[in-house]
């Protein structure tokens, strides 16, 4: 009994110490940003790494999903006789919840994971230390401009993920399953409204790119120097950034949209 | 030994301990290295040499005791002028530590790309002058991946004093190279010592090199200072530690053996 109370308190402790450690990064790292913007050299080298090469999984997995759902919907909706309304149904579900979601979760197995595995070397191998000792620090100098590259894509990754999700749903549903093209376009114009569906969607996916990239430099920069820490704080990023964006989303929705 | 008066010494160590959780690696040292010297410290592996350039370096945080490099303690100061500070330090790496998606070129010219303005084909001409003193100016193209490790190291040194600091830390800078390049470090050491007024502290097992360009030694074991003095004068001391050190004998106060119990004991306890 004593033996557990005891490991439960130093479990707590270690978590707390964690998290403290965690939001003193955080306001180190948002510190570092003005400093990024001034010499955005380093960033947009980040920005090609961290978004440009994830808008293929993210172009890929969108229109699968935006043609899956497409699919299923128009199956419902056929029952209803209400197959003109596929259009709205499709975006709403793709700019309010699946988007954002789907490509964070996306981003932080392609992206993210990289990010954590990429610090945490540079960790294992001395290189952050060598930085330190050369006067250079390493949190401004390597860990803010991926902050923010990350930061910055993952609204456009969203963005995209939606975009080519209803260009999917609209293969499969006006040219195989025969909607009516205008139908599918001004019901949708008419239903989605800007700042309640395409703002609320584009804050999550703000949120959701802070959170995912916060882990992920955190948990690299946080590792254990060796291979076994690394591939560790690797795992760790993909799993956290599940929950969190989830549980996010979650609370976000019911913030947003819950009332109506 | 006379005592050098304070403004002459760079880093002055007093009451320095340091554990890695309960495990004592220092245990109040004290050491005096002076301005223009070539400074070398040894000791058996693992006795914390490593532990004591990066204390000097505020990387770590000391238990108790005072490190002051140029008259400022160093655990006192803040984030902002540790950083000053530093860049008047260079440091060489055990590892090399460099930037693997640099080039040895770029390498070696990232403290001057952080910390000058300089035009670039200032730089250019800056980090081929310090490639050519390790002998890789031809190198320059190649990713560290491509080196072997005694080349990478000597590009790390070249990257240590690529910002002219006021002192410089070798660790371990001759480990896996061969004679001539041994020789030649050695040299370049020494020479950048004297010609820029620099000082040097060496990190090193390798006696016999070192003792020839140092100014004074220190030999550290189980954590504490257990001989120091210039090189000739520990040659003819009568101390255990100097002799066994530098006439590298496997037994004396220096135990090869990190501490375990009897092996005796450990081997039956497997049956
Ligand atoms: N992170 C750590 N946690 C616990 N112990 C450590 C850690 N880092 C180093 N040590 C211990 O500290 C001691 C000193 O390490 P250090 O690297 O300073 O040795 P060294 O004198 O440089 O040895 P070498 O000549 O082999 O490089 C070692 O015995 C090592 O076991
Ligand atoms: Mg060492």
């Amino acid at each position: 009994m004593i033996d557990w109370l005891q490991k439960l308190g130093r479990g707590g402790l270690s978590f707390f110490e964690r998290l403290g450690r965690g939001n003193l990064f955080l306001f180190h790292s948002l510190m570092g940003i003005p400093a990024v913007l001034v010499k955005p050299g380093l960033m947009i080298a980040q920005l090609y790494s961290v978004g440009v090469l994830s808008v293929q999984i993210i172009a890929i997995s969108g229109v699968t999903v935006g043609m899956v759902l497409g699919l299923q919907m128009f199956n419902t909706l056929t029952d209803f006789g209400a197959e003109e309304s596929l259009g709205p149904v499709v975006a709403l579900a793709l700019v309010r919840e699946l988007g954002p979601v789907l490509s964070a979760l996306l981003f932080s197995g392609r992206a993210g994971s990289a990010l954590t595995a990429e610090i945490g070397l540079m960790k294992a191998t001395e290189q952050l230390s060598g930085m330190e000792m050369m006067a250079v620090d390493p949190i401004k100098r390597v860990v803010a401009p991926r902050f923010l590259a990350g930061l910055l894509s993952m609204p456009l990754l969203a963005a995209i993920f939606s975009a080519i999700g209803i260009l999917g749903s609209y293969f499969v549903g006006v040219g195989l399953l025969g909607v009516d093209s205008g139908a599918f376009w001004s019901q949708m114009q008419a239903k989605v409204d800007l700042y309640e569906d395409i703002y609320n969607g584009m804050i999550k996916s703000v949120v959701f790119g802070f959170v995912a990239t916060w882990i992920a430099v955190f948990e690299g920069y946080d590792s254990v120097p060796t291979t076994e820490g690394v591939s560790r704080a690797t795992t760790r990023t993909v799993v956290h950034t599940a929950f969190a964006v989830l549980g996010l989303d979650f609370v976000l929705t019911a913030l947003m949209f819950g009332d109506d | 030994m006379n005592k050098p008066d304070d403004a002459e010494v760079l880093v002055k160590i007093r009451g320095l301990s340091f554990s890695h959780g309960s495990r004592v690696i220092l245990d109040n040292v004290d050491m005096d290295m002076q301005r223009g010297h070539v400074t070398t410290i040894m000791g058996p592996s693992g006795t914390g040499k490593t532990t004591l350039l990066r204390l000097i370096g505020g990387q770590l945080r000391p238990k108790a005791g005072r490190v002051e490099v140029d008259g400022k303690n160093v655990p006192d100061l803040n984030h902002d002028e540790l950083y000053e500070l530093r860049k008047r330090m260079g440091m060489m790496f055990q590892t090399g530590a460099l930037f693997t998606d640099l080039s040895v070129f770029e390498n070696v010219a990232f403290p001057l790309r952080e910390h000058t303005r300089l035009p670039e084909a200032l730089i250019r001409d800056l980090v081929l002058i310090k490639l050519e003193a390790v002998g890789l100016r031809g190198a320059r193209t190649l990713m560290p991946a491509e080196l072997s490790g005694g080349m990478a190291r000597r590009v790390a040194l070249a990257r240590a004093v690529a910002l002219d600091p006021m002192m410089i830390m070798y660790d371990e800078p001759f480990t896996g190279q061969d004679p001539i390049t041994v020789g030649v470090i050695m040299q370049l050491i020494r020479r950048l010592n004297d010609l820029l007024g620099l000082s040097s502290i060496i990190v090193s097992h390798d006696v016999a090199e070192v003792s020839a360009i140092s100014d004074r030694l220190y030999m550290i074991s189980n954590g504490q200072v257990v001989a120091k003095g210039a090189p000739n004068e520990l040659r003819e001391s009568s101390s255990e530690w100097a002799q066994q050190f530098l006439n590298g004998r496997p037994d004396g106060p220096v135990r090869f053996h990190y501490p375990a119990e009897p092996f005796e004991k450990d081997l039956m306890s497997a049956a």
